[in-house]
């Protein structure tokens, strides 16, 4: 799938109408690109076709020599994030080229964006994975209103069952939020608003691409 | 809030704000909605006092107005920059203390009185 890394800016909202009524939108900016193709991977050469971008800046001190060259080979400074995708046209793009916005999106477009979750650190089942509690806290249920509960039977498996949802690290997962549509682009600053929310802190480096 | 949402989003924004008075909690106004009936448009007037302006100068913004009607308090939220809003009109400036004067709902009849506000002409 064709896409473009970018950054997170933050959320705000926006009223938008048709012709039967006025809504108003939660809605989230995204710095989106410029980013630069330092890699063309070929089926010849490499058994797939695919293009390699890189986004943000990195210090040249904090980059590895290999990394310094990769750079150099692509006429281009060190960056701090190194994705490839495939999807994009054959013979498209050619090394060292530079990825605007308006190369990849358009409004009305609908786009996926990929996202690391805030982190969240050790959660238990209620707010991990929704269960409801033990509800009752009268007839001796004093101190586990948020308990699991039962987690399996006794004699007969004689053990838990593997993948049972338990408390545990919760986000800092990788989400792809599906369908958002582009709203607006502003091709001078690099950035799209999409419709609803995106996952992850603001700043945060996202994937965006192509449903 | 990163300024480049300001810039980019909630800067279109500026003509609608420019519309309106500079009101206040504890200022009295008069607000016009347009209300849609079927495939009419209405217009239909709210007046009260404000009792709060919330997210100030973002695109979220909304202000509470509050009126006694019927010996009921009514308060309705209005978003700043909704379509709806027709006018804004500046009945009374008051002077209150603070920004957000929820002590006006436990209070009826002559305690719900606002001071004005002295306007200084120089």
């Amino acid at each position: 799938m064709s896409g473009i890394i970018g950054k997170k800016i933050g959320m705000t909202n926006i009223f938008q109408s048709d012709e039967a009524s006025t809504k108003q939108i939660a809605c989230t900016l995204l710095q989106v690109g410029p980013c630069v193709v330092t890699q063309v991977k070929t089926k010849e050469t490499d058994g797939y076709d695919a293009i390699q971008l890189s986004y943000g800046e990195k210090k040249p001190k904090n980059t590895s020599k290999a990394m310094k060259v990769h750079f150099e080979k692509a006429k281009t400074t060190p960056k701090f994030k190194v994705i490839e995708f495939k999807g994009f046209a054959k013979g498209k793009y050619q090394l060292g080229d530079v990825l605007t916005v308006t190369d990849i999106f358009s409004e009305k477009d609908v786009v996926n964006v990929i996202g690391t979750s805030k982190g969240k650190g050790f959660q238990g089942v209620v707010k991990r994975h929704g269960f409801s509690g033990v509800g009752a806290t009268t007839h001796g249920q004093h101190d586990r209103a948020r308990h699991p509960g039962s987690i399996g039977a006794s004699s007969y498996p004689s053990r838990v069952f593997k993948g049972l949802r338990m408390g545990g690290r919760m986000g800092g997962d990788r989400i792809k939020t599906k369908n958002l549509k582009v709203l607006r682009i502003y091709p001078q600053d690099n950035a799209i608003l999409v419709s609803g929310s995106v996952a992850g802190a603001n700043n945060s480096y996202i994937i965006i691409e192509k449903s | 809030m990163n300024p480049l949402i300001k810039k980019l989003v909630e800067s279109e924004n500026s003509s609608i704000r420019a519309k309106y008075p500079d009101f206040k909690s504890g200022d009295t106004i008069n607000v016009h909605v347009t209300i849609r009936e079927g495939t009419k448009d209405r217009v239909q007037q709210f007046k009260g006092i404000v009792i709060q302006r919330r997210n100030r100068n973002t695109n979220g913004e909304t202000f509470t107005v509050r009126k006694v009607s019927n010996g009921v308090g009514v308060e309705r939220v209005f978003p700043i920059l909704s379509p709806n809003i027709a006018l804004i009109e500046m009945i009374k400036q008051g002077f209150v203390r603070r920004a957000r004067i929820y002590y006006m709902r436990g209070k009826m009849g002559k305690a719900a009185r606002i001071k004005d506000k002295k306007v200084v002409v120089s």
